[in-house]
């Protein structure tokens, strides 16, 4: 056994016990701090449906080492929603625009687009799609996505 | 298993004095082999939390040339910030080219130049740049040129217990650019790659390719011919486009291709010329403005 470390998320200080410290961020997001939002497809960062916002900067949680994140201030889709049911306004905007089929890529997508937005709160097509090109979507085609993102971007400007 | 998350280099360097410890700095390559099982490191050095290996320093002109310093930990985000962009445009390029958002986020130059894959992004334009690769250890500080850093595929010269603390490239005055051939723009692997970088002081033309052999190849022999072609007095505008194939023809003869799953070595042979002509008459074709 290992000794425990603690993992700031969302906000709050999380314990990490008895785990195998070579664990990505994303298997301690889901398997040990019951935070499934980030998804595990690929785990080797080819499509970013584990997208997280690690000290301001957009990254995927199944490559980072979960014990050397310690000190940073990690946020998951989770963490973008106020309260359970109260959905962003990029959220709303994917559910008003039909941007989710499956689903398995949509908190990924949902993260990637907050943090473009927060940077570029009026992004140009291109700058959507080059933001979102590190997220696989393999239902919608993206028509809807980029749809949304536009959305998003009017609906928080009109805010 | 430990992990050791030092705030200094000084610490991370005292470290290195196990020579079991592994090196973890963005985790673009690190974990997607620890994720699948092919790598079971017992001690991680985490780069992550020393600041002073992730700033950048322009070095003043008592070396000549002007260099930009890159502490190891930069990322390819970093590389594309308008101010360090503008000192290093190929660098820029490369770094444009490299993965996604979220790689370019954590993937660091020290990472691209310790893994050294043949397909590295950054790789040609270090070596076209003749970047000089700083490596500390507990034993003391060396500099290794990019030439004889990179020793093969995922081999470099870098012995047990060495750290890559910094890259120097020196400021050239002159077109540059880097290009990429890969199945789609983003999250792609070169399947050939070219940086050109034109230095009009020195009235010399460097040129070096990626993917088409086990590291970085300087195609000399096809600088040396275009920048004797060259009117360096006037440089934008006057190589004529049989020249500018010629050029391609003498880079293509230079590359050392194998056949892989991302592509033929006839073809990427084909391609890295195509990548040369092209680069070439952006810096001194009709309507360039080297």
């Amino acid at each position: 056994m290992t000794d425990p470390y603690s993992l700031t998320v969302n906000g709050t200080d999380h314990q990490v016990v008895d785990a195998w410290l070579g664990e990505s961020l994303l298997y301690v997001l889901r398997e040990r701090l019951g935070l499934p939002g980030s998804k595990a497809g690929c785990e080797q960062g080819e499509c970013g449906s584990c997208s997280v916002i690690v000290d301001g900067s957009l990254e995927c949680a199944c490559l980072i080492l979960a014990a050397a994140a310690v000190g940073c201030d990690i946020t998951t889709v989770e963490g973008l929603q106020p309260g359970r049911g109260d959905f962003t306004t990029v959220q709303e905007a994917f559910i008003a625009e039909g941007a989710v089929q499956c689903g398995f890529c949509t908190p990924g997508l949902v993260v990637a687009l907050t943090d473009l937005l927060a940077r570029v709160p009026h992004p140009s097509d291109l700058e959507v799609r080059e933001a979102i090109s590190g997220n696989l979507c393999r239902c919608t085609g993206y028509g809807r996505i980029l749809a949304a993102a536009q959305a998003a971007a009017k609906a928080a400007s009109d805010e | 298993m430990t992990i050791l998350s030092p705030t200094s280099i000084d610490e991370a360097v005292a470290a290195l004095a196990d020579p079991a410890i592994q090196v973890l700095a963005g985790g673009t390559d690190f974990m997607v082999e620890v994720n699948a099982g092919h790598r079971r490191p017992d001690k991680v050095l985490s780069l992550r939390h020393i600041p002073e290996l992730r700033t950048w320093e322009q070095l003043p002109a008592r070396d000549d040339p002007a260099h930009v310093r890159l502490g190891a930990t930069v990322t390819y985000t970093d590389m594309l910030q308008p101010d360090l962009a503008q000192l290093l445009p190929a660098l820029a390029h490369a770094a444009r080219t490299v993965g996604s958002p979220q790689i370019r986020n954590a993937g660091t130059i020290g990472g691209n130049l310790a893994t050294a894959s043949p397909a590295g992004d950054t790789l040609p334009v270090l070596a076209a740049l003749e970047a000089v690769v700083e490596v500390a250890s507990p034993l003391g500080v060396r500099d290794i040129p990019v030439a004889t850093f990179i020793t093969g595929p995922k081999r470099t010269a870098l012995s047990p217990g060495e750290l890559i603390v910094a890259v120097r490239l020196p400021l050239l005055d002159g077109h540059q650019e880097f290009r990429k051939i890969g199945v789609r723009n983003a999250m792609v692997i070169a399947v050939a790659s070219l940086a050109l970088a034109v230095d009009t002081r020195t009235r010399t033309v460097r040129c070096a390719l990626g993917s088409v052999g086990p590291g970085p190849i300087r195609a000399t022999e096809a600088e040396e011919w275009l920048a004797g072609t060259i009117d360096w007095d006037r440089p934008a505008a006057t190589t004529e486009a049989p020249d500018l194939a010629y050029f391609g023809r003498l880079v293509a003869g230079a590359a050392q291709p194998i056949d892989d799953h991302r592509g033929t070595a006839a073809y990427r042979r084909h391609a890295i010329g195509v990548l040369a002509e092209r680069a070439a008459a952006q810096a001194f074709g009709a309507g360039s403005a080297a």
